[in-house]
C-alpha cells in the first residue's frame, strides 16, 4: 500500500467546478539513472491514476517518466450530491494505493 | 628491445584513448538530448488530422531552475457542456527521453478544462500540450521553457 493526500474544498456548491489536488508518494524512478556502481536503476514508476466520486469515474491520468517525483495532480470536477471520492492509482511493478476523502454538496 | 616497448607503449596509449573516445560518447548523446520531431507522435494521438492553434493556455516558469520539478498547468478554452467538452489531454516535452509525459481523461462533468501538475524536462525546449475535445476536434498549444538543470540525466556521469 502506499501513501498519498488527497484534498477538496471543505464543502462545494451543487454543480459548481471545484478543485480536486492529489499528492502521491512515489520515487518515479525513471530507469535512466545509474547509481554509482554504474549499474541502472530499475524503472518504477506510476502509471496508472483514477478518480471516482460516488462509483462514477470524474477524472483518469495515465503518466510517464516525465512525471516528477512524488506526483502532485489537481484537476476539477463538478458534484451533484454528497459523496465519498476515491482516488486509485498503481504502478508498473503492481503496487496499489488508494485515498479517500467525503465530499459535501450544500 | 627499447624501440619495441615504445611500440607498445603507443598502442596501448592509442588504444585507451579509443576506448575513452567510445565511453565517452553515450554519456555526451545524453546530455545532449537533441530536439526529437514529435508530429509523428502527435498525428498518431489526432489519427491524422493537423490540430488548430488556439485555446490552450500553458502556464510555466519562464527559467526553470531545476528541471527534475517543473510546475505546470494547463487551460482549454471549452465550455465544458455536455455537447462540448474536452476529453483529453496531452503532455509532450520532445527532448525528454519519453517525449509523452502524460494524458489525462476529463468528461462534460468536469467543469472546468484545467489541470496541474509538476513534471520532468531533459533541458530548455519546447513544452506542447494537446487536447482532445468531444467531435473528433484537437486542439494544441505550445510554451517554451529555460532549464538550467535538466532532469533524466545520469548524475554519476556530470
Amino acid at each position: 500500500m502506499m501513501l498519498g493526500k488527497v484534498q477538496v474544498p471543505p464543502t462545494v456548491k451543487r454543480g459548481e467546478a471545484f478543485e480536486v489536488r492529489v499528492l502521491v508518494q512515489h520515487p518515479m524512478e525513471t530507469g535512466f539513472r545509474r547509481n554509482l556502481d554504474g549499474q541502472s536503476i530499475p524503472a518504477n514508476i506510476v502509471d496508472k491514476l483514477a478518480c471516482r466520486l460516488g462509483g462514477r469515474e470524474i477524472f483518469r491520468a495515465e503518466l510517464g517518466t516525465g512525471i516528477s517525483a512524488n506526483p502532485y495532480i489537481a484537476f476539477f470536477t463538478t458534484a451533484d450530491a454528497s459523496g465519498e471520492l476515491v482516488v486509485e492509482w498503481s504502478d508498473d511493478r503492481g503496487e496499489k494505493g488508494r485515498v479517500a476523502t467525503m465530499v459535501t454538496v450544500v | 628491445m627499447a624501440r619495441d616497448f615504445e611500440m607498445n607503449r603507443r598502442r596501448a596509449l592509442a588504444a585507451a584513448g579509443a576506448a575513452l573516445a567510445g565511453a565517452a560518447l553515450p554519456s555526451r548523446a545524453q546530455r545532449f538530448q537533441p530536439a526529437q520531431d514529435i508530429t509523428p507522435l502527435l498525428l498518431l494521438v489526432t489519427h491524422g488530422t493537423t490540430p488548430r492553434e488556439e485555446g490552450v493556455e500553458i502556464d510555466l516558469p519562464q527559467i526553470a531552475e531545476n528541471g527534475n520539478s517543473v510546475p505546470m498547468r494547463i487551460r482549454i478554452a471549452s465550455p465544458m457542456t455536455a455537447g462540448d467538452y474536452v476529453k483529453a489531454i496531452y503532455i509532450f516535452a520532445e527532448r525528454n527521453p519519453r517525449p509523452l509525459v502524460a494524458t489525462f481523461h476529463l468528461n462534460a462533468q468536469s467543469g472546468r478544462a484545467e489541470v496541474t501538475t509538476r513534471v520532468r524536462l531533459a533541458g530548455t525546449q519546447k513544452v506542447r500540450a494537446l487536447a482532445e475535445l468531444s467531435g473528433d476536434r484537437f486542439v494544441i498549444g505550445a510554451m517554451d521553457v529555460l532549464v538550467t538543470a535538466a532532469a533524466c540525466l545520469d548524475e554519476s556521469l556530470l
